[in-house]
């Protein structure tokens, strides 16, 4: 089953540290969000193989918004 | 004395700037990005340039940009404010090269006390007290654990180039040293790009205790007594107070002569703020200089009636300082709250947003700081302070008292804040107290 990462906050990417294909354990960051002077993680919720990417660095993403997909 | 003056900030610091500069019928320039077009500090301002994008590298921090509107607009001087460019020892230098006076300290002060080995070496060489620690940073885990073993445990490793609490580590006993010199060795690594640490005695739950100095040009140095500011998070401040409360007398005159003999002996010029961690046995030690006017100056003015901004700009004018050591007299206290576009409930998530409705109270005592105005959007891109909210009394009692009041008013929708969360604080027995550390918000002591 895909599954969605979302932005937890409103923020700018600051860094994708995740790749597609990369294998992510439970609570690995897969992209760094700038918000009010913060970094803030998006963990994966799960274990999974990065499917899909949907942000780039720099970019304004909406909380709820998804980010990464999980396969 | 320069006619008009650049304010190289945004947000409510800006506002008290432009206040400053009006008190002394001076002109002024705001600044701004595309994000802070309908900002109410570019209305209060008499002239206003755009700087660029939103992104604070493209607008706000854009040295050659601020450069050029000063340029375009007339102004001799710039103020930095606080944050921003406030203590970049390298815009310092660029405002004198373009002939433009910089209201702070020297470039050269900013740069010593911005390299954290370095400041506290030279306040050390002052006769400051310094956290005991290794003077240099440790080569191994080995003289790390000979230094840890002098001191006496716990102790924590800190980041040579570092801040923030990044690369912090606390080490209870002497087995736990080498595991804990290895990961916060790696962390400062990947963080600040050296890897070197230092070793310092652990201090429990001390209080942070700051103490407000002002030097001018004529080589007078004096100080506008201390500022408790122990209720952080993320070390960064919630609640400031002047004076700090439960200060033993001795204590206090020792943080404010030794405040006066470090900035002396850095031959400093302008506003500036010591800080020191305060601990259960009353010993005191120099944590860092903040070469720049503080967020938390209004409770110092409150209590001294001065206007620290004003003299800001007569002591970069060259002018002297328009008070004596003798003539600063506290009367009363003064108590600051910050009101963050933060969640407390989701440990201070940040959360941007629209003010869509917004009720600040006022009255008697009561004097508000705010960068916002209902409808003011709440950008990803800045700092989250939306407002300061300060409150004066005959006494402590009286200012938190009105403090409490003030906040059980403020209405502020749209955006989360951390304004549930400071009404807990200043109903908290421990605050109303004077009881209190550097660890409380963390340690859950405001939950429920």
């Amino acid at each position: 089953m895909a599954e969605e990462i979302k932005a937890h906050i409103t923020g700018v990417v600051f860094q994708v540290t995740a790749k597609v294909g990369d294998k992510v354990a439970a609570g690995d960051p897969v992209i760094v969000l700038e918000s009010m002077k913060m970094e803030i993680p998006v963990e994966a919720p799960r274990a999974g193989a990065v499917k899909e990417i949907r942000v780039r660095e720099g970019q304004t993403v909406q909380e709820g918004e998804t980010v990464v997909v999980l396969e | 004395m320069f006619r008009t003056v650049l304010v190289a900030n945004r947000g409510e610091i800006a506002r008290r700037i432009v206040r400053g500069c009006r008190a002394l019928g001076l002109r002024t320039v705001a600044v701004y990005s595309e994000a802070d077009r309908d900002a109410p500090h570019v209305k209060d301002a008499d002239h206003a340039v755009l700087l660029g994008p939103a992104p604070a590298r493209e607008s706000y921090l854009s040295v050659e940009r601020i450069l050029a509107a000063a340029r375009e607009s007339g102004a001799e001087a710039v103020h930095p404010g606080y944050g921003f460019l406030s203590e970049s020892w390298r815009f310092a230098e660029a405002c004198a090269r373009a002939g433009l006076t910089f209201i702070g300290p020297s470039a050269e002060a900013i740069r010593a006390m911005g390299d954290k080995p370095e400041a506290r070496r030279r306040m050390a060489a002052a006769g400051v007290p310094i956290v005991p620690g290794s003077p240099e940073p440790v080569a191994d885990a080995a003289s790390a654990e000979r230094v840890a073993g002098g001191l006496g445990y716990p102790v924590i490793l800190k980041a040579a180039a570092g801040g923030g609490g990044i690369g912090m580590a606390k080490v209870a006993s002497a087995d736990e040293l080498a595991g804990a010199f290895a990961t916060a060795t790696r962390r400062a690594q990947s963080a600040f790009g050296s890897g070197q640490v230092y070793v310092e005695r652990y201090l429990e739950a001390p209080r942070h205790v700051e103490v407000q100095v002002f030097g001018d040009t004529k080589g007078t140095v004096v100080h506008l007594h201390d500022r408790e500011c122990s209720i952080q998070r993320r070390h960064q401040k919630l609640v400031e107070e002047s004076p700090a409360p439960n200060l033993d007398a001795r204590i206090r005159r020792g943080l404010t002569e030794a405040a006066v003999a470090g900035a002396r002996a850095i031959g400093y010029v302008n506003a500036g703020t010591l800080e020191f961690l305060v601990d259960a046995q009353g010993g005191f030690y120099f944590l860092e200089m903040n070469t720049r006017l503080q967020v938390e100056h209004p409770v110092t003015e409150e209590i001294t009636g001065l206007d620290l901004v004003a003299a800001q700009l007569r002591v970069a004018a060259g002018e002297p300082l328009p008070f004596t050591q003798e003539t600063i007299e506290p009367r009363g206290a003064a108590v600051e709250v910050r009101v963050y576009a933060e969640d407390p409930a989701r440990n201070f998530l940040p959360s941007p947003g629209t003010i869509t409705r917004l009720a600040l109270p006022g009255g008697e005592g009561i004097r508000l700081e705010s960068g916002v105005v209902e409808g003011s959007v709440v950008s990803v891109h800045y700092d989250a302070l939306l407002f300061k909210l300060i409150a004066r009394g005959a006494d402590r009692a009286q200012a938190i008292e009105r403090l409490a009041r003030a906040l059980d008013t403020c209405v502020v929708e749209g955006v989360k804040t951390t304004l549930p969360l400071l009404r807990t604080i200043t109903a908290h027995a421990d605050f109303r107290r004077g009881r209190v550390h550097t660890q409380m918000v963390e340690q859950g002591a405001f939950h429920g």
